[in-house]
């Protein structure tokens, strides 16, 4: 205990990490949290025009639960490929490492494609950002609109996270080589934190408005 | 942890058995949630239990995917307590306020005497 607080007191006098990450690592943590802020912001606010409407709960069991859910399990798996290219990467086996970080990135390519289709489905039900499907609203009488603004805006900030995660990882797995381990962890961070809000929108977003009615 | 300051490089605790495992129990949790999506509860009771499992996943993937179980405390003092006390900032206005909101409401058709105009 004791060597252990000197060594923090020793790290803070100036001159070394003090919290034993690089610069640019904290940087990312730094960014995590402003963008954690960001979607809880986003889901607080989804939560209160939710609470103040009448809220349709359109999602059927085929296709949004099952896309939505195998969507989880698509990026769920591409947080074990990517924790995988992690350690790879800290035993120095680079090109194990860009194996498994180009299977993370094909995993995300597949949640935007599935993502996409889902979003088709909506779309040709008559769902846009300002309008509800007339079946809809004939079902849930006075639901609002709000629904498609607060799923498109919160499913698209989420899904461009995941987009601007495939063009990063890409872009590590091509440079793996000549970046140091922490860089390539530092991809990991941002990688599972896109994994970790979707754990929250799932739930909100999908599992809240499953259609119960026969 | 190591007793070289300037050390960031290299170790990356934890076996692919331990991530293995983890994912295991986040496959699980999901699971449990999408069963209780079909559960017949009030919403406040499935809102209660699912946000209660996605923070567990949530700390699941903080703690052994993104690592920060093994980094040291003065980083976790940093990160987690901000962001816990923020959210809860905005929750607590949006908890009091969602009560008047829901009053608010839309409750069906007016009665056909104040639709005069």
């Amino acid at each position: 205990m004791a060597t252990e607080a000197q060594a923090i007191s020793g790290d803070w006098g100036g001159g070394t990490l003090p919290y034993r990450v690089g610069h640019r690592k904290l940087g990312m943590w730094l960014f995590i949290m402003s963008d954690s802020l960001t979607f809880s912001a986003l889901l607080i606010g989804y939560a209160y025009v939710r609470a103040s409407n009448v809220w349709p709960t359109p999602f059927k069991f085929y296709p949004s639960i099952i896309f939505s859910s195998v969507m989880t399990l698509v990026l769920l798996s591409s947080s074990l490929t990517m924790v995988m290219a992690v350690s790879a990467s800290s035993r120095k086996e680079r090109s194990k490492a860009r194996k498994w970080i180009l299977a993370t990135a094909v995993l995300g390519a597949t949640f935007i494609v599935l993502h996409m289709i889902e979003w088709r489905h909506l779309i040709s039900e008559g769902l846009s950002p300002f309008q509800l499907p007339a079946e809809w609203a004939e079902k849930w009488p006075g639901s609002t609109p709000l629904f498609g603004a607060t799923f498109f805006g919160i499913t698209g900030m989420h899904m461009l996270h995941v987009a601007t995660g495939c063009i990063y990882l890409l872009v590590v797995a091509g440079r793996v080589n000549k970046l140091k381990h922490e860089d390539v962890e530092i991809s990991g961070l941002y990688w599972h934190f896109v994994d970790l809000v979707w754990m929250f929108v799932f739930p909100m977003i999908y599992l809240l408005s499953i259609d119960m009615t026969k | 942890m190591s007793s070289h300051a300037t050390d960031t490089e290299e170790h990356f605790a934890g076996s692919n058995r331990l991530f293995l495992s983890v994912w295991g129990w986040l496959l699980l949790l999901t699971g449990f949630e999408v069963f209780l999506g079909y559960m017949q509860l009030p919403v406040v009771y499935m809102l209660v239990i699912l946000m209660g499992a996605s923070i567990v996943k949530a700390a699941l993937i903080v703690a052994y995917f993104m690592h920060l179980r093994f980094e040291r405390l003065n980083l976790v003092l940093t990160i987690i307590p901000a962001l816990v006390i923020a959210i809860c900032l905005m929750l607590l206005v949006f908890f009091p306020d969602s009560f008047r909101a829901r009053n608010m409401r839309y409750q069906g058709p007016a009665q056909p005497s104040a639709e005069s105009h």
